[in-house]
């Protein structure tokens, strides 16, 4: 009954969006843990949390859309990237882990050593796990080594400055969409905090932004081609299909500094929540530039999504049980974030 | 024996498993245990109900966060470690891992969300439905996981590409209910009722011993004991079934949990064995004679001798881990029994024996949901696909010294979040319901009601709350 569709590209799609919702859903929650090391009492880190605890979870489980969906899309490419990865996926995971208990140990502990612990394991576990994230991320640009299908590269080849690079530049992204979201979500004193960050973030993720986008053209002569540029040859027809979406990354982060200059002047001089729209369409259009280097291949330079695929029949039963439940989803997740829609005030309800 | 990747990696999916399997085990019970309580709060109307919800969903809460955030890593050991398991049998397990993420994880990640921060935000009907909702989702993962792991047991529906060697489906429904799926999937669920049922057991238990008995403890006892006593037996039952399905697939399994050595037609039940100088290495005590009431066959009971070395699991630690298991479950058994006795002489609101047995026997459960697994994935060796696929031949290209480093760092990582998890667990579950009055306590000014400290406080409910 699928058989008119390109079930592989289909699946592609399906992740790339999943991975895309990850990376803004728990990427502003990470970012917000990030920001608690500079909360200034523990008022204000619980505060914090506070706008973020009903949904963290719920945020976190996309990324097992990019582990489990790998497998069961794309198993050949999921055997290649997980060994290859092996060290950042681990320490990743380890960072999630404190970070994920955290939240709830933190309110538990009693003594303040323990407290202190645990709030510290907060920031820091959401500081590495969006480093190695961003770092997992320039280790996939570059190209994993592969030898007869499978991967055969060493245990630290991961670990470049273009790797170290991209994993800057996605911790910073993940603080201004944190800080946005903060924005949002709060009043008064850590409102005027969160446009501080905010503003100094956006800063360095333009740096970033430019930063990235140059090594990755100067790194790899195939993606350079891709975006119409060869050497000694300028192809005007693909540049001018493909510009706006790094100009239009651009003008975002321009918009965005003209509404946290004017939120810092007047509180009321634009919607709250239009810098996180700003900051999502910003990772966009990254996303989005990446893609277009990036495609067909799903292990870059390697792999493509077709070579990569599970068998069809596979792909087309899981899409059935997607086109139906990820609108229940999505309709779910919709629901719950406008039930805790709003600014955060101390005295909101939680459970224990 | 020498630790290289292979081993390495067997030790550190078998250590990172049994230690997600412990939180499961307990939420998907809890979450049963929390909507049966809301749900006979708002039928009732009864003030116990809702203060054993509220006691008892913080643990949910603690419990949950350690099983979501060991289960992540679940999803990507398969490729970091078992990447050619993984290639293999993507396009047959993926599906069903896919189904579980599409079908229950969001369903328990989102609505936990509402379930526990929404209790003043939303009326009371919907947030029955949150607790519902994660409830239903636990028991839908457990569905998929079941199914996928049953697969692996006693593999069905599928065929091997000749080109690529990569399995593929050929009947989806023969995959998802593989032979040993109903009854393994019936198995665990149960094992999370009773395992929770022994948890809430123990802890009223620890209050009526330590503490003032309130009607929570009181009640708490009850559903507990009751529980034990209904289900115990039927799990026992379905253990049965569980073995006689082994026995038909996999009878090297059943041969080495049972310490079969020799063939026969009628086999003993070995009690106690030991290692000894013999062909088969083992020599034990039994009931000569009594198979024929555990399994129905005509065939003779094949021995270890019946099968190559190669085919064989470890037989120690089967043998044992089903003892102890089986150990585990009869003294929950009497337990529920004992605790029915004592309700009907009005007596198990005093604290006696019973009490002083009951509180370390709230670890009996979990005992035995982690040598129950070991019986089943230990006995399936030396396959990762029953008959099919070998664990040696499954994986990843990694090098001993990379599993080593994170077989250290998941141990010490699990170590610290295991103790702390526990003893905050453990506090709340033996401070009892004489604290849990609905008067702020302990709280600083400006602090936000959601971060309360121990001794933790619930905010009051407000008649009709609603949507905010």
């Amino acid at each position: 009954m699928f058989d008119f569709i390109d079930l592989p590209l289909l699946w592609a799609i399906l992740i790339a969006v999943g991975v895309l919702m990850y990376v803004l859903l728990d990427g502003f929650d990470l970012g917000v843990g990030i920001l608690t090391s500079r909360a200034s009492s523990e008022d204000e880190r619980n505060m914090m949390t506070a706008t973020i605890e009903p949904v963290w979870d719920g945020n976190e489980t996309w990324l097992i859309i990019g582990g489990g969906g790998l497998f069961a899309a794309f198993p050949k490419a999921y055997a290649i990237l997980m060994p290859a990865f092996y060290l950042p996926l681990l320490i990743m995971l380890a960072a999630l882990i404190f970070r994920g208990v955290a939240f709830e140990f933190r309110h538990k502990a009693v003594r303040p050593a323990t407290k202190t612990f645990w709030n510290s394991a907060f920031w820091s576990g959401s500081l590495i796990a969006a480093f190695s994230q961003g770092i997992m991320l320039g280790a996939l640009i570059q190209g994993v080594n592969v030898v007869d299908g499978a991967w055969g590269g060493g245990s630290f080849n991961w670990l470049t400055p273009f790797s170290l690079l991209t994993g800057f530049a996605v911790t910073i992204g993940y603080i201004l969409l944190g800080a946005c979201w903060l924005i949002l979500k709060t009043e008064n004193g850590l409102q005027e905090r969160a446009l501080k960050w905010a503003k100094l973030s956006l800063l360095a993720v333009s740096i970033c932004f430019a930063l990235v986008s140059l090594a990755t053209l100067l790194s790899n002569p195939q993606i350079v081609a891709r975006w119409g540029m060869t050497l000694g040859e300028l192809n005007f027809g693909r540049m001018a299909l493909l510009a706006p979406v790094p100009l239009l990354g651009l003008l975002l982060c321009g918009l965005l500094w003209r509404d946290i200059s004017r939120l810092s002047a007047d509180k009321e001089a634009a919607p709250h929540w239009r810098g996180f729209l700003y900051t999502a369409g910003i990772f966009l259009t990254g996303y989005l530039g990446l893609g277009i280097s990036l495609l067909p291949y799903i292990v870059p330079f390697e792999v493509t999504i077709w070579e990569a695929a599970a068998r069809d029949n596979a792909l087309a039963f899981m899409a059935v049980g997607a086109v139906i439940m990820l609108p229940i989803i999505l309709a779910y997740t919709a629901y719950v974030y406008s039930l805790f829609w709003g600014k955060v005030k101390p005295g909101d309800g939680y459970h224990a | 024996m020498e630790f290289d990747a292979l081993l390495l990696s067997r030790i550190q999916f078998g250590f990172v498993i049994a230690f997600h399997i412990l939180f499961p085990a307990f939420t998907i019970g809890l979450a049963a245990f929390l909507a049966v309580c809301e749900g006979l709060w708002l039928r009732t109307k009864k003030d116990v109900y809702k203060r054993l919800y509220l006691h008892w969903v913080k643990i949910f809460a603690l419990a949950f966060a350690m099983g979501v955030v060991s289960g992540v890593v679940m999803s990507y050991q398969f490729g970091t470690n078992w990447s050619v398991f993984s290639e293999k049998t993507g396009s047959v397990m993926g599906p069903l891992l896919g189904y579980e993420v599409l079908t229950a994880f969001f369903l328990e990640a989102t609505f936990l969300g509402v379930m526990l921060f929404g209790w003043n935000k939303v009326g009371r009907k919907l947030h029955f439905f949150a607790t519902c909702a994660v409830a239903v989702g636990t028991s839908v993962s457990a569905f998929w996981i079941l199914s996928a792991n049953s697969w692996m047991q006693t593999p069905a529906g599928f065929a091997i590409d000749p080109v690529t060697g990569n399995f593929y489906a050929t009947d989806w429904l023969a995959v998802i209910f593989n032979p040993s799926f109903p009854s393994r999937l019936v198995h665990m669920l149960l094992a999370a009722y009773v395992t929770t049922a022994a948890v809430v057991l123990a802890a009223g238990a620890w209050q009526t011993l330590f503490k003032t008995s309130t009607e929570p403890t009181r009640m708490q006892m009850r559903m507990a004991a009751l529980t034990l006593a209904v289900l115990m037996p039927v799990q026992i039952w379905a253990g049965h079934w569980s073995g006689e399905v082994a026995h038909h697939y996999q009878p090297a399994k059943i041969a080495a949990m049972e310490g079969w050595c020799e063939t026969r037609e009628v086999q003993p039940t070995i009690l106690i064995a030991w290692p000894a100088n013999t062909e088969c290495g083992l020599e034990g005590i039994g009931i000569p004679g009594t198979s024929s009431v555990l399994f129905s066959t005509d065939e003779p009971l094949k021995g270890l001798d019946a099968f190559a070395a190669s085919e064989t699991p470890p037989v120690w630690p089967v043998f044992w881990s089903f003892r102890i298991m089986v150990g585990a479950g009869l003294i929950m058994l009497l337990l529920g029994f004992w605790g029915l006795f004592l309700w009907a002489r009005g007596r198990i609101d005093k604290p006696g024996l019973f009490h002083w047995i009951a509180v370390p026997s709230g670890s009996l459960g979990f005992i035995a949901v982690i040598t129950g697994w070991m019986v089943a994935e230990i006995g399936r060796q030396p396959y990762t696909v029953y008959g099919v696929l070998r664990t040696a031949d499954s994986l990843s290209p990694v090098t001993a010294g990379q599993v080593a480093t994170s077989l250290l760092v998941f141990m010490v990582v699990y170590a610290i979040i295991f103790t702390a998890g526990s003893i905050y667990m453990a506090r709340i579950a033996t401070r009892g319901f004489a604290d849990d009055g609905f008067e702020p306590l302990d709280r600083a000014p400006g602090t936000p009601l959601g971060v309360v400290r121990e001794p933790a406080m619930i905010p009051p409910v407000p008649e009709g709350a609603s949507h905010v």
